[in-house]
């Protein structure tokens, strides 16, 4: 689907880091951060300025872990699970998140926007495991209980 | 902005007599462990303690209070994270733990005013109250070299860092010394590169320093992304300057004039304290074009990371940096030579970079005199996993793995009996009780079959299926393959699948054997480190718990209990009523009999939900 999109972020951030290839990582950073995601459109337009081939920029975009071709929920909810966590005991963390959200390993976005839930390989805060991020900021020594109720205290704040 | 080294002398001197004027001091842990427990609160309600209390005192090293100020500071982190929040009293050197903003009042009232230790606060173990953080067990037997300042100073001010004589190694190295004489010292002291190799770093210095083709750059590896470790992380949030003041050295001894500092994407204070750093030091002169008035210029970049653990490895890292996508490539040619944009990089890891001042400011010999005479220094590790206590340390290469986990880390969390503990993470091997004396360093560990990699220790007990540790390793390994070459690409998928059905009860005989072939041709032929350690973890396991293994394949059964799909549930006949209402609660119908006769579990039909364990009335109904 096709929508119009306000360009002047991507300008801004041309602008700042330099119109060269080097560039382009922090400039689809900057898109990230202020989309949620990677709207298709923006491959085109920054190929264009960066005269870079289009393919070569979807190629560094679905490259990176931290880039999102699907739109983001306003929440994300990352839940570590590298080794610290995982001995810990992540995994009933994920599945109760998932099931309060009716979400799953393919459906990581519920339907309002509201809410996605991920798997992050290690937030470094390995000694608050389990952990979780939402958004920036890191939640420590996690249950499955507490996490559903932060999911609820999110909820109740909209 | 400082024209010259004198000026900036003058300048440290100043903030020396700052940081000396209050005595009294209160330093509250900042690190990432102690804020997500509330050390943010801790901090304000202590300034809002002492403003009520219309007391003196300081947050800023910019003025100087007369009299009976209080210094408040805080700090990066003090490692000590199991028990946070921290706040240390100085010039005491009080440890509390545990605090919360309930105890804001004691702390200021009787500590401060009255000089008394509020011993409740204070880390207690087997009934022994340690008052000062020196005694606690957990850093009694620690050497902090790159994490010094870590727990001291506040990481965003330049100035605490010149009061600690910080950038005094860089003085030195502007105004005494050549660049070969830099590259001699760093060479003779033995410093090997802490990012996992262990290579030495003089001699890469060296190499670079003899390339003729500029520029030269010096890169800076932040992409700390072993799940399990976060040392890196420490050092870059909590003391960025020692790492900058590294890096421009290496600068003056190769004769690069950029840097770039490649930060995992998954830290974001890292990068605002980076950018903050040099922004400080651009406006002191420090970095920029004619640092100090000299004519060596050094230039400092941030590049982030977007998510990617191959990035770790150099080449693909390089290329990162300029914007592709970050796939290694076959070596030589050697980053030394065809680095960054193809000219000679330096490129060593955070914390490699975090031990240059001091051996330049002490000397090779002080650095040489720690830890064993092959791989000399101090090392980091993050520990993690079952322990008591989590958190980060330092100790002289060489320390036993005993005195790490038993004497700093406290044994085992709860009462669990210890298995096992993965050092060197994905990339890395485990070690099992029989390596318990094994002194921790370079060489010994290459011996055992594991690396020290980048640090990260993570300690497992009996409940840990070694199996299903296995299977993790190489489902992150697998995701993170770049994909270009087939061994790696190929052989981690294939590894992965025959991990996944041993830990589903699908396993088959001779699967073992398989996963061994194809372990060592992947090491064999694999083009970057990521692949040829790949198989690490599942090798090590093979070589220590092969008996796991075979149960899992032959028995159908998990040892260590943690399996889902192994799990077996069975009902007691002795027990069993025959009252039928675990048939009423399965949800497949996969329980019958006849009422008033012990009823029978069918385990094709069993999905292990467990729903009749806590139905039944007469505990008849157990997981085996």
């Amino acid at each position: 689907m096709k929508q119009k999109i306000d360009f002047s972020v991507l300008d801004q951030a041309i602008k700042e880091y330099g119109n060269e290839e080097k560039s382009l990582i922090a400039i689809l950073q900057r898109a990230q951060e202020h989309y949620r995601y990677l709207p298709e459109e923006v491959f085109a337009y920054l190929a264009e300025k960066l005269n870079l081939p289009e393919a070569r920029i979807y190629g560094v975009a679905t490259f990176y872990e931290n880039f999102s071709l699907e739109q983001k929920g306003k929440y994300v909810v990352k839940v570590c699970d590298g080794t610290a966590c995982h001995v810990r005991k992540s995994i009933p963390i994920l599945e109760a998140l998932r099931k309060e959200l009716g979400l799953s390993e393919q459906k990581k976005t519920t339907d309002d926007l509201m809410f996605t839930v991920e798997t992050v390989s290690c937030l470094g805060a390995c000694s608050s495991a389990p952990a979780v991020m939402v958004n920036d900021e890191i939640y420590p020594t996690m249950t499955p209980e507490t996490a559903v109720a932060l999911i609820n205290e999110l909820k109740e704040k909209n | 902005m400082f024209k010259s080294v004198e000026e900036l002398r003058v300048y440290r001197e100043q903030c020396k007599q700052l940081l000396q004027a209050e005595k009294k001091k209160i330093i509250v842990c900042g690190g990432a462990g102690c804020v997500s427990k509330g050390a943010n609160k801790v901090y304000e309600k202590l300034v809002k303690v002492m403003s009520e209390k219309k007391l003196n005192y300081t947050v800023k090293l910019e003025k100087c209070n007369e009299g009976d100020s209080i210094r408040l500071t805080k700090s990066g982190c003090h490692g000590f994270c199991e028990v946070g929040p921290l706040v240390r009293i100085e010039p005491q050197g009080w440890l509390y733990v545990k605090v919360n903003e309930n105890d804001c009042e004691d702390i200021i009232e009787k500590t401060m005013l009255n000089g008394e230790c509020v011993e409740r606060l204070c880390y207690t173990e087997n009934g022994v109250v340690y008052k000062e953080k020196k005694e606690v067990p957990f850093y009694k037997k620690q050497t902090r070299v790159s994490l010094d300042n870590c727990d001291k100073i506040d990481a965003t001010s330049i100035e605490e860092y010149l009061a600690n004589d910080g950038y005094t190694a860089l003085e030195k190295a502007l105004t005494e010394m050549t660049g070969e004489e830099i590259v001699n010292q760093i060479t003779e002291s033995g410093l090997r590169g802490r990012g996992g190799g262990g290579f030495p770093t003089g001699r890469k210095w060296s190499q670079v320093a003899r390339q003729k083709n500029f520029p030269k750059y010096v890169v800076c590896n932040g992409d700390e992304g072993d799940p399990g470790a976060f040392m890196d992380r420490s050092v870059m949030e909590d003391d960025p300057h020692r790492m900058l003041e590294g890096m421009i050295i290496a600068g003056i001894a190769t004769g690069a004039t950029n840097g770039y500092i490649y930060v995992r994407a998954e830290y974001p204070l890292a990068v605002q304290r980076l950018r903050t750093a040099i922004k400080r030091a651009e406006e002191l002169g420090i970095l920029g074009d004619n640092i100090l008035g000299t004519d060596f210029s050094f230039h400092m970049n941030i590049s982030r990371g977007a998510g990617a653990f191959v990035c770790g490895e150099g080449s693909a890292l390089t290329a990162s940096i300029e914007g592709k996508r970050g796939m290694p490539r076959v070596k030589p040619p050697r980053t030394v030579e065809h680095g960054l944009f193809d000219k000679p990089t330096v490129l060593n890891n955070v914390e490699t970079f975090a031990n240059v001042a001091d051996i330049i400011n002490k000397g090779a010999d002080w650095y040489k005199g720690i830890g064993p005479e092959k791989s000399p220094g101090t090392k980091t590790f993050a520990l993690t996993g079952n322990i008591k206590n989590a958190g980060l340390i330092e100790v002289p290469m060489g320390t036993t793995l005993r005195e790490v986990i038993f004497d700093i880390g406290g044994g085992m969390r709860g009462d669990g009996k210890f298995k096992a503990v993965q050092i060197g993470g994905p990339s890395g091997g485990c070690l099992t009780e029989e390596h318990l004396d094994l002194p921790l360093d370079f060489d010994s560990l290459k011996k055992a079959g594991a690396i020290i990699g980048s640090g990260g220790l993570v300690v497992m007990d009996e409940k840990t299926c070694m199996v299903e540790v296995a299977r993790f390793f190489m489902n992150f390994t697998q995701n993170e393959s770049c994909g270009k070459c087939v061994p790696c690409r190929e052989g981690t998928k294939r590894m992965l699948e025959i991990l996944e059905r041993i830990v589903a009860g699908e396993g088959r005989d001779g699967d073992v054997e398989l996963l061994q072939e194809l372990g060592e041709m992947i090491s064999d032929m694999a083009l970057c480190g990521l692949g040829k350690t790949a198989a690490g973890p599942v090798l090590s396991t093979i070589k220590y718990f092969r008996n796991e293994y075979e149960a899992h394949i032959y028995d159908k059964r998990c040892p260590a209990g943690e399996c889902q799909k192994l799990k077996r549930i069975v009902i007691d006949p002795e027990l069993c009523k025959g009252c039928s209402k675990c048939s009423r609660i399965c949800p497949v119908g996969a329980i019958s009999g006849k009422i008033k006769e012990p009823f029978t579990i069918d385990l094709n039909k069993c999905i292990r939900c467990g729903s009749c364990i806590s139905a039944c009335a007469f505990k008849a109904i157990k997981e085996e």
